[in-house]
C-alpha cells in the first residue's frame, strides 16, 4: 500500500473529502517521515504539535462538510515566508531569532483554504544561491543520488528545502519564490514541478524581499495537477502588495486537461547554448516531439537578446538587494553587534549577520547605484530588460501560445562541486531561467527524464503574461508523455 | 571597469558592512569577476530604448488616504534588540 506521505496533493484530497483516511492520519505519517529525515537538512524548523493541532481543526471542518478547497493537506513553507508567531529566519544569521507578529500573504491563503503546516524550509540566504549552499545553517542534500554513488548532491536553490522535501515526501507540496530561476531550478534538480507565476498574480506581502522587481511566489510539488492546485490558493488580489494586480484567479486544475491541439510552442534558438550537454538537447527534442504528437504545432523562433538577460539580472538583482537589506541594521529586529558609535555598530552587525554572498551581492548592488555608476550599470540593465521583454512580446504577437526551453543547462551537482573564487560558474545555472524573471512571464519546470547518471532532468515552457493555464496545460502534456519520474529509494 | 582595493573598502563602508583585511583582497577578485561578467552590457547599442520602470503594464494601485492599520507598538517593537517604552534604543548619535 502506498503511504499516505507519498500520495499525490491531489490524491490525498480526494482521499481526506472520501474519508479513506484522516487528517491527522496524513499529518501524523509527515510528521512521523520527516523525523526521519533530518540528514537532508530540507526543514529549518520542525512544527508537528502545530500540525496536528490544524490537522484536528480540519478533520472537525471535514466532518461538517465544511472543508476548504486544501483542508487537512501538509504543506512545507519556505522559511522565506513570515509565519506569525513561527521564527522565521530567510536562512541567515542577522533573522536568527526573527518571530514574525504577522503572517504572509501567501500562507495566510494557504491556511484559509484548510491547509496544514509541518514546518520551515531551509533555503538559500536570502534566497541569494543556485545551490542551497549558502543557508546559514547549512545546504540541504537531495533525496537524488547519481547511480551507483554517495556523493552528496545540491537539490538546487533556492529553494532547496522545498524542493528537496516535496521529492522525499516530507509534504505534499512546499511554497517556495523565484528571483532568478528558484523555484525552476531545483524543481528540475528534484525531478519535481515547480511553477513561477506571472509577477503580480501572488502578493509578495510578508514574503522577505530580495529584488523586488523580480520576485514572486509560487508552489513546487510532485505533480503539475497539485503545482496547479496550490498556486489557485497562493495566488490572488492584495491590496497591501501594490504590485499585485487585481485580476480574478482563474481555475487552474480545469486547464490541467486541456491538451495542447491548436497550440503553437516556439523553440528559441537562442537558448541552444555553446557547450550543452547532448542529454539536454536530446531532452529538448524529444519535448517538442512529445507536443508535436498531442497537437501542437512547433515553430523555431528567435529571442536575440537571451544572452544579455544573465548580467543584466546581476546588476538589477543586486542594486533592489542593496537596498532592501538595508533594513537590517540592527535596530529593529534581528542580530545587533555593539560597536563604538550607531555606524560601527550598523557595520559590525552587518558583517556578522550576513554570509559571503549575501556581502558580495550588496556590495556589487551598492556600487553599480553608486554616484558616477548609476547610468552606466543600472539605467543600462533596465533598457535591456526592456529589450529582453520586447522580444518575448513579438513571438507571442506572432502566434506563439509557450515556448518551451530546457530549464537547466545540467543535472545537479555534487555538494561543492562548484565552490570556486568565480562566482559566476554558480550564475551560469540560470541562464535559462532568469529571462523570464527579467520579462515578469510565468513559467514552469516539469520533469522530463533522467540523464546518463540518473539524475533528473527537467523541461521549461514559459507563457504569455497571466496565461498559467496554458502552461499547466502543456506542462501535463510533458508529464504524460515522459512518465512520473521515478523517485529516488529511501537511503537516509 | 574593475574595482581597486580602495575602492572596495568604499562600497564596504557605503553598505555598512566592515569588512577585515584579509577580506579585501578576495571580495576584490570576486566583485571583479562580476564586473567583468556583466562587462558585456556595454557593447549594447541601447539608443532610443526605455529604461523599464514595471514589468507588469498596469496603473499603481491606489487607496483613500485614511488609516487602515495602527496602535500596534507592541508588535512594532517585538524583536527588535534593545528597546524602550515602545522606543528602538541606538547608541548614542549627538553628543
Amino acid at each position: 500500500m502506498t503511504e499516505l506521505n507519498e500520495l499525490s496533493l491531489a490524491e490525498a484530497r480526494d482521499g481526506l473529502r472520501a474519508k479513506t483516511f484522516s487528517a491527522r492520519e496524513i499529518a501524523q505519517a509527515h510528521i512521523d517521515a520527516l523525523e526521519k529525515a533530518r540528514v537532508l537538512n530540507a526543514y529549518l524548523l520542525e512544527t508537528p504539535d502545530r500540525a496536528l493541532k490544524m490537522a484536528e481543526a480540519s478533520d472537525a471542518k471535514i466532518a461538517k462538510g465544511e472543508a476548504g478547497p486544501l483542508e487537512g493537506l501538509p504543506l512545507g513553507i519556505k522559511d522565506l515566508f513570515c509565519t506569525e508567531g513561527v521564527t522565521t529566519t530567510a536562512g541567515s544569521k542577522i533573522l536568527e531569532n526573527f518571530e514574525p507578529h504577522y503572517e504572509s500573504a501567501v500562507s495566510a491563503n494557504l491556511w484559509r483554504d484548510g491547509a496544514v503546516m509541518l514546518g520551515k524550509l531551509n533555503l538559500d540566504e536570502f534566497a541569494m544561491g543556485s545551490s542551497n549552499e549558502t543557508s546559514a545553517y547549512g545546504g540541504v542534500i537531495s533525496p537524488w543520488r547519481r547511480t551507483g554513488s554517495d556523493v552528496k548532491i545540491v537539490p538546487g536553490g533556492s529553494s532547496g528545502g522545498s524542493a528537496a522535501a516535496v521529492a522525499a515526501h516530507l509534504c505534499l507540496g512546499a511554497t517556495a519564490t523565484d528571483t532568478g530561476g528558484s523555484i525552476r531550478q531545483p524543481a528540475a534538480f528534484t525531478g519535481t514541478v515547480g511553477i513561477k507565476p506571472t509577477y503580480g498574480r501572488v502578493s509578495r506581502w510578508g514574503t522577505v524581499a530580495f529584488a523586488s522587481s523580480l520576485d514572486q511566489a509560487g508552489p513546487i510539488a510532485r505533480t503539475v495537477r497539485d503545482c496547479a492546485i496550490l498556486l489557485g490558493s497562493m495566488a490572488g488580489p492584495d491590496a497591501r502588495d501594490t504590485t499585485c494586480v487585481d485580476l480574478p484567479v482563474p481555475d487552474f486544475e480545469a486547464a490541467v486537461s486541456r491538451g495542447v491541439k491548436g497550440l503553437t510552442i516556439g523553440i528559441p534558438k537562442e537558448y541552444r547554448v555553446e557547450g550543452m550537454p547532448a542529454e539536454i538537447q536530446k531532452l529538448w527534442d524529444d519535448g517538442a516531439a512529445w507536443l508535436k504528437d498531442a497537437g501542437a504545432t512547433i515553430r523555431e523562433i528567435s529571442l536575440p537578446h537571451t544572452k544579455l538577460a544573465l548580467p543584466a539580472y546581476y546588476i538589477v538583482a543586486p542594486a533592489e538587494a542593496s537596498s532592501n537589506l538595508a533594513r537590517y541594521d540592527g535596530v529593529r529586529y534581528g542580530l545587533r553587534v555593539p560597536g563604538r558609535d550607531i555606524a560601527a555598530m550598523y557595520e559590525n552587525t552587518r558583517a556578522a549577520g550576513f554570509g559571503r554572498e549575501v556581502k558580495r551581492r550588496i556590495m556589487i548592488g551598492t556600487y553599480v547605484l553608486s554616484a558616477g555608476y548609476y547610468d552606466a550599470y543600472y539605467v543600462r540593465a533596465q533598457k535591456i530588460r526592456t529589450l529582453i521583454k520586447r522580444d518575448f512580446e513579438e513571438a507571442y504577437a506572432a502566434g506563439v501560445d509557450a515556448i518551451l526551453t530546457p530549464a537547466t543547462p545540467s543535472s545537479a551537482f555534487g555538494v561543492g562541486e562548484k565552490a570556486s573564487a568565480d562566482p559566476v560558474e554558480m550564475y551560469l545555472n540560470d541562464v535559462f531561467t532568469v529571462t523570464v524573471n527579467m520579462a515578469g512571464l510565468p513559467g514552469i519546470a516539469v520533469p522530463a527524464g533522467l540523464d546518463g547518471q540518473g539524475l533528473p532532468l527537467g523541461l521549461q515552457l514559459i507563457g504569455r503574461p497571466f496565461d498559467e493555464e496554458t502552461l499547466f496545460a502543456t506542462a501535463e502534456v510533458i508529464e504524460r508523455a515522459a512518465g512520473r519520474t521515478v523517485l529516488p529509494k529511501v537511503w537516509w | 571597469m574593475s574595482v581597486d582595493e580602495k575602492t572596495v573598502r568604499r562600497i564596504a563602508h557605503l553598505a555598512r558592512i566592515a569588512v577585515a583585511d584579509d577580506e579585501v583582497a578576495p571580495l576584490q577578485g570576486e566583485l571583479n569577476a562580476i564586473l567583468a561578467f556583466v562587462e558585456q552590457l556595454s557593447a549594447v547599442d541601447v539608443t532610443g530604448v526605455e529604461a523599464m520602470t514595471s514589468v507588469t503594464p498596469m496603473a499603481m494601485k491606489k487607496r483613500k488616504d485614511v488609516v487602515t492599520d495602527g496602535g500596534r507598538a507592541v508588535d512594532v517593537v517585538a524583536n527588535a534588540p534593545e528597546t524602550e517604552d515602545h522606543y528602538f534604543l541606538v547608541p548614542k548619535v549627538v553628543e
